[in-house]
C-alpha cells in the first residue's frame, strides 16, 4: 500500500495528461465531427463527396500514423508547412480522426430520422435550418446516445497513443515506473484508473439516456 | 368573381418512367369540401403532394389564393417562384398526413406552438390561449402535455390537425387522415373534420371513406389512372355516376 502511495504522484500527473487530451478532443470532435455530418447529408453531391473521401482518410489509415505524420511530416509539406508543438500535434490528429467517427455516428442517427418528420415540418413553414435544429436533431442526439457512449470510451483508452510523441499520459507513466522497479503493480494501478474514468463516463452517459427516455418513439 | 381558393391547371407529374398525374385541372372554391376519391395509385395522393410543394410538378399551373405557386413562363414549361414566396404561399395550406407524423420528441402542446413559435416569431404567451382553445376543440385538453407516444392513433391524428390550424391556414388538406387508424377510431377524427367543414374551412380530403365523402364533401372527385375521371356534387356522383369507371370503382367499395 505504501509503494502505491508513492508512485501515485507520476500516475496522477499521467492521468492529467490522459484527461487533457480526451477532454479537449471531446469537446472539439464532437461539434466538428456534427458539421462533416451535416455537409456529408447535403444535397451537393460534390460535398458529400469531399466529406466522404476525408472519412475514409481518416478512418482508412491509423490514428497513430496521422499523429507521426502531423507532428514528423507536416513541417516538410510544402505551403501549408508547419511545425506543431508534440501536445498540439497529438491534439489535431485526435480532433480530426475523432470528427470522422462521430460524423459517422451523427450521420446514421440523422439518416435514421423517418421522411415523415421533415415533410411535418416543411408544411408547418419550418425552413431546413429550422427543421434540422428544432426537429430532427434534437431526435438523433436521443437515438445516437449508445454508439456515442461506445465510441467515447474508446476514445479514453486511445489516448495512450501520445506516447509515441513522447508525452507521459498515465500508461506511459505507469511503463515507466514498471521499467525502474521491476513490478506489475504500476499496471494495476493504472488499469483502475482506466476503470474509474470510463465508469464515470458510462454513467454520465447512462444519466443522459434516462433523461432522454421521457419520450418513446 | 373572387380567384379560386386553388386553382390547378393540366398537372403533370412524373416518377421516373411512370406517368402519375397526366393533366389534373381543378379549382376550389372558398369554403368548398371536396373529396378525392379513387383506387390506390391514381394519383389523388400525389395531386395534393403537389399543391404544397411537396412533390414537385414537370407541367402545368397552380395558384393558390390567386397567387401564382408554379407556372409556364417565356422561357419553361414550368416555372416555380423563388424560395421564400413559395414558403409564404404555402404556409396558406395546412396538411395533415396519413401517418400523422408528429414530432416524437415533443409534447402535445409543443407540437402545437412548435411552428407558431419558431415560423412565426410570436411570443409563448401569445400562443398558449389558441393552444389551448385548439385542443379543446379537438377534445384533447386533458392529453396537452403528454407525449404522442402515449396517444391512440385517433388522438393522433386530432393533434395533428389542432397543430395545423395553429398556423392560421386558409385551405386544409388531408391525405388519407383515416387509412393508418383502427376502423373505431376514425369516427371521432372524421367527426373533427366535419366540424371544420361547418365552419367553412376550405378543404381538400383524399379519403377512402365513402360515407363521409357523401355527406360532408360539397364536390366529389373521382382519379383513376392519373387523371380525374369525374368530378362532381357528392350526391349526384354517388346516386348515380357517369362514367363506367366512376360507376365499377363505387361498386367494388360497397
Amino acid at each position: 500500500m505504501d509503494y502505491v502511495m508513492q508512485i501515485m504522484g507520476p500516475l496522477l500527473e499521467g492521468t492529467g495528461v490522459t484527461l487533457q487530451v480526451f477532454v479537449i478532443t471531446f469537446v472539439l470532435a464532437v461539434p466538428f465531427g456534427l458539421c462533416l455530418a451535416l455537409l456529408r447529408v447535403s444535397r451537393f453531391a460534390a460535398v458529400s463527396g469531399l466529406v466522404n473521401g476525408y472519412i475514409w482518410l481518416m478512418r482508412g489509415t491509423p490514428l497513430m500514423l496521422q499523429m507521426l505524420f502531423i507532428y514528423f511530416a507536416l513541417p516538410f509539406v510544402p505551403l501549408i508547412g508547419i511545425r506543431l508543438p508534440d501536445f498540439t500535434a497529438a491534439i489535431v490528429a485526435f480532433v480530426l480522426n475523432y470528427a470522422a467517427y462521430y460524423a459517422e455516428i451523427f450521420r446514421a442517427g440523422i439518416q435514421s430520422i423517418d421522411r415523415g418528420q421533415y415533410e411535418g415540418a416543411r408544411v408547418l413553414g419550418l425552413s431546413y435550418t429550422q427543421t434540422m435544429r428544432r426537429i430532427v436533431l434534437p431526435q438523433v442526439f436521443k437515438r445516437i446516445l449508445p454508439p456515442m457512449s461506445n465510441e467515447t470510451i474508446t476514445l479514453v483508452k486511445d489516448t495512450s497513443l501520445i506516447y509515441v510523441l513522447a508525452m507521459n499520459d498515465l500508461l506511459r507513466a505507469a511503463r515507466g515506473i514498471v521499467q525502474r522497479d521491476f513490478t506489475t503493480t504500476p499496471f494495476i494501478v493504472a488499469a483502475a484508473f482506466y476503470l474509474v474514468m470510463t465508469l464515470l463516463l458510462t454513467l454520465a452517459f447512462q444519466h443522459l439516456e434516462k433523461k432522454y427516455a421521457v419520450y418513446d418513439e | 368573381m373572387n380567384s379560386p381558393m386553388i386553382h390547378a391547371l393540366d398537372v403533370h407529374k412524373r416518377f421516373a418512367a411512370v406517368e402519375v398525374l397526366k393533366g389534373v385541372s381543378l379549382d376550389v372554391g372558398k369554403g368548398e369540401v371536396v373529396a378525392i376519391i379513387g383506387p390506390s395509385g391514381s394519383g389523388k395522393s400525389t395531386f395534393l403532394r403537389c399543391l404544397n410543394h411537396l412533390e414537385t410538378i414537370d407541367r402545368g399551373r397552380i395558384d393558390i389564393e390567386g397567387e401564382t405557386l408554379v407556372g409556364a413562363d417565356e422561357t419553361a414549361l414550368c416555372r416555380y417562384v423563388a424560395d421564400s414566396e413559395l414558403r409564404r404561399i404555402c404556409r396558406k395550406m395546412g396538411m395533415v398526413f396519413q401517418h400523422f407524423n408528429l414530432f416524437p420528441h415533443l409534447t402535445v402542446l409543443q407540437n402545437i406552438i412548435e411552428a407558431p413559435l419558431t415560423v412565426k416569431g410570436l411570443r409563448r404567451q401569445d400562443v398558449l390561449p389558441k393552444a389551448d382553445e385548439l385542443l379543446r376543440k379537438v377534445g384533447l385538453l386533458d392529453k396537452r402535455d403528454s407525449y404522442p407516444a402515449r396517444l391512440s392513433g385517433g388522438q393522433k391524428q386530432r393533434v395533428a390537425i389542432a397543430r395545423a390550424l395553429a398556423m392560421e391556414p386558409d385551405i386544409m388538406l388531408f391525405d388519407e387522415p383515416t387509412s393508418a387508424l383502427d376502423p373505431e377510431l376514425t369516427g371521432e377524427v372524421l367527426r373533427t373534420i366535419r366540424e371544420l367543414a361547418e365552419e367553412r374551412m376550405t378543404m381538400l380530403v383524399v379519403t377512402h371513406e365513402m360515407a363521409f365523402a357523401r355527406e360532408v364533401a360539397s364536390r366529389v372527385v373521382f382519379m383513376d389512372g392519373g387523371e380525374i375521371v369525374e368530378a362532381r356534387p357528392a350526391k349526384e356522383l354517388f346516386a348515380a355516376p357517369e362514367h363506367p369507371r366512376t360507376r365499377a370503382f363505387l361498386e367494388n367499395m360497397l
